[in-house]
């Protein structure tokens, strides 16, 4: 009896209802090889590790990567890796990413209430501002910085932008 | 005839040719969808399928502006003696040997047309050439990539594979097949002669299938007439089965909204 079914394709295969010869176990590593895959979404951005493919070699692999995983979102470029060449940690030893001591204030989000920090700051001490170009771009009423306009001499531009007067000294 | 016109009705007709080839292919090789070898595969073959059955709704949509039907009615409501496509693209999909090598033949060719129509003085297929173009590079990358693994892997997947080019290269030359209109299209360049894009595509395929330790038999003209016809509406019995599958669900109501 051979299977019956709604797709016509899977009539055309004539498979046998009943097998005659029981399926055999797959052997071990039956499978391709599995490949690493890495998506770049525009020129001189960092490449992404966006998943694996299964492929019989890096041409292949390739092949596969770019309907896999390059097909909806922008790509220049697909790179492919062998998963057996890639070494890593152990996960017993995930324990050295903890830090003994706490180093909060090295994280980025340590930054994030800088300038409510310099606001208080600044109201505390409203004499000190003048002297902090930083703040005075701040106070303009209008919101735009005036730094532009209101320094005109060579000498005070040459102060703002140090690695080009380096530049020309030398 | 005023020339205008022998021009409009040329244009048609290639893209009759270049739109039916491209639905019946990309639906022959649907057929694989869920039965490929390996699911990467099977993802990879089914989506250039769709691309396929795109393009043809490309060329469909500019007959249209031509003033043709409706590009579903041109799909899924023609008589099989009203359809331009090549005999190649209708032949059942085989094993994956077959279809793979089918694969490589046509993609193979469709870049040769596609170079030839990427310059073409009928704007509209011009832009139409330039931007299918990009997305049949992968089509063709992956057919000859394909080819080249199995023809150099180990002597079962190289005689399989040669096995089915002995098969199937005699239909291929249908893809090329001389219509009415070939002059008329080479002279206003529209797009380059069959002669002279069937020379290109040997030209092409020859190193790359000698690159895969296969094969290009030398092909009597009896053997490639068993396969022409196509451009003239003269099918394979097989045209007919798949359209009938194909045109299943939009025969139970035709003018249904979908």
């Amino acid at each position: 009896m051979k299977i019956k079914s709604l797709d016509p394709r899977i009539d055309r295969l004539g498979i046998e209802l009943e097998p005659k010869t029981a399926y055999s176990p797959a052997r071990e590593m039956d499978q391709w090889q599995t490949y690493e895959v890495f998506h770049q979404q525009n020129r001189g951005e960092q490449h992404m590790h966006v998943g694996i493919v299964h492929a019989p070699n890096a041409d292949m692999a390739l092949l596969y990567a770019k309907e896999l995983y390059a097909r909806r979102p922008k790509c220049v470029n697909i790179w492919v890796v062998k998963t057996s060449d890639v070494t890593g940690t152990q996960y017993e030893d995930s324990d050295m990413f903890d830090p003994a001591t706490d180093k909060s204030y090295r994280e980025t989000e340590a930054y994030k209430n800088t300038r409510s920090v310099i606001e208080k700051f600044k109201k505390k001490n409203p004499n000190l501002s003048k002297h902090t170009p930083e703040l005075e771009m701040a106070e303009n009423s209008d919101g735009r910085p005036k730094t532009k306009q209101s320094n005109s001499s060579t000498e005070d531009k040459d102060k703002k932008k140090p690695g080009i007067v380096i530049g020309k000294k030398k | 005839m005023k020339k205008e016109e022998k021009n409009l009705e040329a244009i048609k007709f290639l893209l009759y040719s270049l739109a039916d080839d491209d639905l019946i292919i990309g639906h022959r090789n649907s057929e694989w969808i869920g039965l490929g070898p390996v699911l990467e595969e099977d993802i990879a073959f089914g989506s250039m399928a769709q691309d396929c059955l795109g393009h043809s709704l490309s060329y469909y949509t500019l007959l249209n502006d031509l003033g043709e039907p409706e590009p579903d009615t041109m799909a899924f409501n023609r008589q099989v003696n009203e359809f331009k496509s090549c005999h190649l693209v209708e032949l059942p999909i085989g094993d994956y040997a077959f279809s793979l090598m089918r694969h490589f033949l046509y993609d193979t060719a469709k870049t040769i047309k596609l170079n030839s129509l990427a310059s073409s003085s009928f704007e509209p297929l011009k832009l139409l050439a330039q931007r299918i173009r990009r997305e049949h590079k992968y089509h063709s990358m992956h057919g000859i990539t394909w080819v080249q693994q199995l023809g150099n892997g180990n002597d079962d997947s190289r005689s399989r594979m040669q096995n089915a080019l002995n098969e199937i290269f005699p239909a291929a030359f249908g893809i090329f097949e001389h219509h009415p209109f070939s002059q008329t299209l080479h002279d206003e360049n529209i797009i380059t002669h069959e002669d002279k894009l069937l020379n290109e595509w040997l030209e092409y395929i020859s190193p790359l299938i000698q690159q895969s330790n296969l094969k290009l038999g030398n092909i009597s003209e009896d053997e490639k007439v068993k396969f022409l016809g196509g451009r003239k509406g003269f099918h394979s019995e097989h045209l007919k089965d798949l359209l009938d599958e194909m045109t299943i669900v939009f025969k139970t109501d035709p003018v249904a909204v979908w």
